[in-house]
C-alpha cells in the first residue's frame, strides 16, 4: 500500500472527500450569508436553521406525501426561500435603518424558534434520508473507492456556487444589485426597486440555504441541531473570508473544509478546532480576511 | 452604536427616586429567602451579575460578545476543580475562577478586538465554540457528566455555606458588591471613555484615546466579573456543566440585557430574574423554553429595543425631566 507522511493513501484520500464534502457545505452556506450581508448588512442567524429547515421540508415531503429526492431538490429551496421572502416583509425589512446588531439578534431569535419548534416534535435524534436509487452505489476510481452520492454533492455544490457567482457577477439583474450594494439611493433614484431587490436577495440567500440543506440530507441525518453547529463554523469561514467578495466566500470554504480533513488525517483531536486556529491566525496577520475589503 | 443605548435620563430631578428604589430592591433581597425559595433566589443572583457584567461592554462600551458563555462557564469550572480536587476554600476557589475568566477574557479580547461590529460578535462566538469542543475534550471538566458533587465548604474559615441562608446571604453579598465595582467602572473617567468610544469610536481615536487599550480594559473586566458569577453559580449549585459554556448561555444572557434594557444599571437585573423566572415556570410546563425566548428576541428587537426598565426611563422620567 502506498504511504504518503507514514499515511496510508487510501485514508487520507477518503478524508480529503470528507473535507471536501463539508468544504461544499461551508461554501454554500458562506456565500448565502455573503449574498445577504452584502445588500442587507444583516448577519443571517437563521441561516443554519434554514438549512435544516431544507432538509427537514425534504423529509417530510417523503415521509407524508411521498414525493421524493429530485422533486424535493426543487420544492425545499423553494419552500425555504418563500419563508425568508415571508420573514423580510414582515420583520427583517423593519430593521434596515438601525444598527446591523438587532438583524442578528432578530435572526438569532428566529433560528432559536425554529430549532426549538422541530426539536418539540421530532426530537434530538437524526431521521434517517435514504438515497435516492439513481447515485446509490459507488464507484471505484482506482485508487478510492468514492459513494456516488458524495461524488454528486460535490459537483451540484461547484454548480450552485458557480450558478449564483454568475447571476450576481454577469447579469443585468446581479448589476443591479451590486449597484445596489454600493449605493442604495442612487440605484432606487435610476428607478429601481430596491426594497423589491432586498426581499428576493433574502429569499434568494435562504432559498441557498435550504437547497444545501436537502443535499446535506442523506449523507448528514436530518436532526434539528444540524444547523446551528454549523452556522458557527460557516461564521469562522466568513471571518476568514471577509464577506467582501463572494469568490472569497466560496474559495475560503472549499479551503477551510480541506484543511479540516487533512486536520482529521494527521492529528484528529483538533479537528473540531482548526477552523477556529485558522480564523485567529488569520485575524492577526490579516485583521480584514484574506478576500475582505473592509476592516 | 449610539440607537442602542438610550440617553442618560436627567440626573439630578431622578436621583433621588433612583436612590429611594435601590434600597427598596436591596430591603426586598434581604427579606426575599424567607418568603421565596432561597437556591431559586440564588440562580437569580447568579445571572443577574452575569447579565450586569455583560452590560458593562454592550451598554457602556458599544461591543457585543456572542462567546461570554465561556467566562461564566470557565469560571464554573475551574472553581469547582480548585474546590473538589484540590480542596481549596470557596474564597480562594472563587478568585482562581475570576482570574482564569480574567485570562480566557484576554485571550478572547485580544484576537475580537481587531474588527468591529458583527465580526467582534462573530468572532467571540467562533471563539467560544472554541472553548466549548477543549472543554468537551479536557479530562479536568469530566466530560458530559461535568463536575459534580462540589462541597460548598466553610467561607474564611468561619461561615458554613451548607447552611442555606449563609449561602444566600453571602451571595447577596457579592452580587452587591460586584454591581457597585460596575457601578464605579461605569461612573469613572475610564467609564466616561468607554462611553464616548461606544457614541463614536473614530472621535475617540483622534482624541487621542488608545482606543483597543480601552476596549480590551473593558472586556478583560467584563469577563472577570462573568467569571465571579459562573464561580459562584458552581458553589451554590455545587456542579459545573458543559451547558454553561454553549452559545445557547452567551444567547440567554444576551437576551437578558436586551429584555431588562441595554445600557441601564437595573435592566439586566430585571431582565435577569425575568427570563429565569420563566425559565422555571415552563421547566414544569412541557412548553419548550428555546420557543419561548426565541420569540422574546424577536418580539424585544422589533418593538421593544429599549428593553422594560428603558421603556420605563424614556417615559416616565423623561416626563419628570420636563416638569
Amino acid at each position: 500500500m502506498t504511504m504518503i507522511f507514514g499515511i496510508p493513501v487510501q485514508a487520507l484520500l477518503g478524508q480529503l472527500l470528507v473535507g471536501l464534502i463539508n468544504g461544499s457545505f461551508y461554501a454554500m452556506l458562506s456565500l448565502g450569508l455573503a449574498v445577504i450581508f452584502g445588500l442587507l448588512r444583516v448577519i443571517n442567524f437563521a441561516h443554519g436553521a434554514q438549512y435544516m429547515l431544507g432538509a427537514f421540508v425534504g423529509y417530510l415531503l417523503l415521509t407524508h406525501l411521498g414525493i421524493g429526492y429530485w422533486p424535493a431538490l426543487i420544492l425545499s429551496p423553494l419552500i425555504v426561500g418563500v419563508f425568508g421572502i415571508v420573514v423580510e416583509r414582515l420583520a427583517l425589512s423593519r430593521l434596515y435603518d438601525l444598527d446591523p446588531l438587532y438583524g442578528l439578534l432578530f435572526t438569532f431569535g428566529l433560528a432559536l424558534v425554529l430549532e426549538g419548534v422541530f426539536r418539540y416534535y421530532y426530537g434530538v435524534s437524526g431521521n434517517p434520508y435514504t438515497v435516492p436509487p439513481l447515485l446509490s452505489g459507488g464507484t471505484n476510481l482506482g485508487f478510492m473507492f468514492l459513494p456516488n452520492y458524495r461524488g454528486w454533492v460535490v459537483v451540484a455544490s461547484m454548480i450552485v456556487c458557480f450558478g449564483t457567482w454568475a447571476l450576481i457577477e454577469k447579469t443585468r439583474l446581479g448589476s443591479y444589485l451590486r449597484a445596489a450594494t454600493e449605493n442604495p439611493r442612487l440605484v432606487q433614484a435610476f428607478g429601481v426597486n430596491v426594497p423589491l431587490l432586498l426581499t428576493l436577495t433574502y429569499g434568494l440567500g435562504s432559498a441557498l440555504a435550504g437547497l444545501a440543506g436537502i443535499l446535506a440530507a442523506p449523507i448528514y441525518q436530518v436532526s434539528p441541531l444540524m444547523g446551528s453547529d454549523l452556522i458557527i463554523v460557516v461564521f469562522a469561514v466568513v471571518v476568514v473570508g471577509g464577506m467582501g467578495s463572494i469568490l472569497g466566500a466560496i474559495v475560503t470554504g472549499y479551503m477551510l473544509g480541506l484543511a479540516e480533513g487533512l486536520t482529521k488525517v494527521f492529528y484528529p483531536e483538533a479537528s473540531n478546532l482548526v477552523v477556529f486556529v485558522i480564523m485567529a491566525i488569520v485575524l492577526l496577520v490579516r485583521p480584514a480576511g484574506l478576500f475582505g475589503r473592509d476592516a | 452604536m449610539a440607537e442602542l443605548t438610550l440617553r442618560e435620563a436627567p440626573a439630578r430631578t431622578s436621583a433621588r427616586l433612583e436612590w429611594t428604589l435601590v434600597g427598596l430592591g436591596i430591603l426586598a433581597l434581604l427579606v426575599a429567602p424567607f418568603l421565596v425559595y432561597p437556591i431559586f433566589l440564588m440562580k437569580m443572583l447568579c445571572f443577574a451579575l452575569f447579565a450586569c457584567a455583560f452590560n458593562l461592554l454592550l451598554g457602556y462600551t458599544g461591543l457585543l460578545s456572542f462567546g461570554h458563555a465561556t467566562f461564566f462557564g470557565g469560571a464554573a469550572y475551574f472553581t469547582a476543580h480548585a474546590i473538589k480536587v484540590w480542596g481549596w476554600p470557596p474564597e480562594a476557589g472563587i478568585l482562581l475562577g475570576m482570574a482564569g475568566a480574567a485570562l480566557l477574557g484576554l485571550v478572547m479580547g485580544f484576537f475580537a478586538i481587531r474588527r468591529q461590529g458583527i465580526y467582534f460578535a462573530m468572532i467571540t462566538l467562533a471563539l467560544s465554540q472554541m472553548f466549548f469542543f477543549f472543554c468537551v475534550q479536557a479530562p479536568f471538566t469530566e466530560g458530559e457528566d461535568g463536575i459534580q458533587g462540589v462541597p460548598r465548604g466553610i467561607l474564611l474559615g468561619v461561615l458554613d455555606l451548607n447552611v442555606s441562608m449563609n449561602m444566600y446571604y453571602f451571595v447577596l453579598a457579592v452580587f452587591l458588591v460586584g454591581v457597585f465595582a460596575i457601578w464605579r467602572i461605569v461612573n469613572s473617567p475610564f467609564g466616561m471613555i468607554l462611553r464616548s468610544i461606544r457614541e463614536n469610536e473614530n472621535r475617540a481615536i483622534s482624541l487621542g484615546y488608545s482606543v483597543a487599550n480601552y476596549k480590551l480594559g473593558a472586556f478583560v473586566m467584563s469577563a472577570t466579573l462573568a467569571g465571579l458569577a459562573g464561580a459562584l453559580k458552581a458553589i451554590v449549585f455545587q456542579f459545573a456543566t458543559l451547558t454553561d459554556v454553549t452559545w445557547q448561555m452567551s444567547g440567554e444572557v444576551i437576551l437578558m440585557t436586551l429584555l431588562g434594557g441595554i445600557g441601564t444599571m437595573v435592566g439586566p437585573i430585571i431582565g435577569a430574574s425575568l427570563v429565569v423566572g420563566l425559565e422555571n415556570t415552563l421547566a414544569t410546563s412541557g412548553f419548550p423554553v428555546t420557543i419561548a425566548t426565541g420569540l422574546i428576541f424577536m418580539v424585544c428587537v422589533l418593538v421593544f429595543r429599549r428593553g422594560i426598565v428603558g421603556e420605563l426611563y424614556a417615559r416616565v422620567l423623561g416626563q419628570l425631566g420636563k416638569g
